[in-house]
């Protein structure tokens, strides 16, 4: 990583911010259900570690850690979490999204189920945001080309 | 809820809102208008809705202002009206 981009300042400042930027992301997905913030807010804060990324480096320093078939990948498994925890308390007899049937399947009892079920849902909705966010911002500053620095 | 807080923050906010679209650089109205999130973003936590601020701050201070500046580097910097 040294003497490959110009500034020194900025290549360190970065290096040092992203994964504290990445660490408080996922500690807002993992609090969201007891404290302010939630997948949303977390999977935004993740995307901004990743444009953080962009900006500083360049796409490709971008798609050796997330490839494009990863970033789509992800959108879809976001998705299929969240859907897929609702559709599961469907099945087991309850609305959608009516956690505290899931403690049939979980060793637990309805109160921590629904716990577990908002875990779940908030974890699929910070996955597709984050991956919708990167997917959002690099079509946009590379005129959907997927490459080049951004300067 | 302090209401003296209040006021000075809301003007804060209504003159970011009336600078970003007046101003006639491009990128000095993104930027005002994520200076604008955050002021949002520092009402709503002092009225406490704690979860909306959350989101304005990642969203519209973060995100978005990302966005828009990505955006800028592929039009001219001044606005032509």
């Amino acid at each position: 990583m040294v003497n490959r981009y110009e500034n020194v300042l900025i290549e360190t400042v970065t290096r040092l911010l992203i994964p504290a930027m990445q660490l408080f992301g996922l500690y807002v997905i993992a609090h969201g259900h007891g404290s302010p913030g939630g997948g949303f807010q977390g999977g935004c804060i993740l995307a901004a570690s990743f444009i953080l990324m962009v900006i500083s480096y360049d796409i490709k320093e971008l798609k050796s850690r997330m490839s494009e078939n990863l970033n789509t990948i992800l959108c879809a498994i976001g998705v299929f979490i969240y859907g897929g925890t609702g559709l599961l308390c469907v099945i087991l007899g309850g609305n959608f999204l009516d956690y505290s049937v899931l403690h049939k399947i979980l060793p637990v009892d309805p109160i921590k189920a629904r716990y577990m079920g908002m875990l779940m849902v908030e974890i699929g909705v910070g996955i597709a945001v984050m991956s919708v966010m990167i997917s959002i911002f690099l079509n946009i500053a590379s005129r959907g080309e997927h490459e080049g620095a951004l300067n | 809820m302090i209401w003296q807080l209040d006021i000075l923050i809301l003007i804060l906010v209504v003159i970011c809102a009336i600078a970003s679209i007046t101003v006639k650089d491009l990128l000095s109205s993104a930027l005002l208008l994520g200076a604008y999130s955050f002021l949002m973003c520092l009402l709503w936590t002092e009225m406490g809705a704690v979860d909306v601020a959350f989101t304005e701050a990642a969203v519209g201070a973060g995100i978005s202002t990302a966005f828009f500046i990505g955006a800028i580097y592929y039009t001219t910097r001044r606005t032509k009206d």
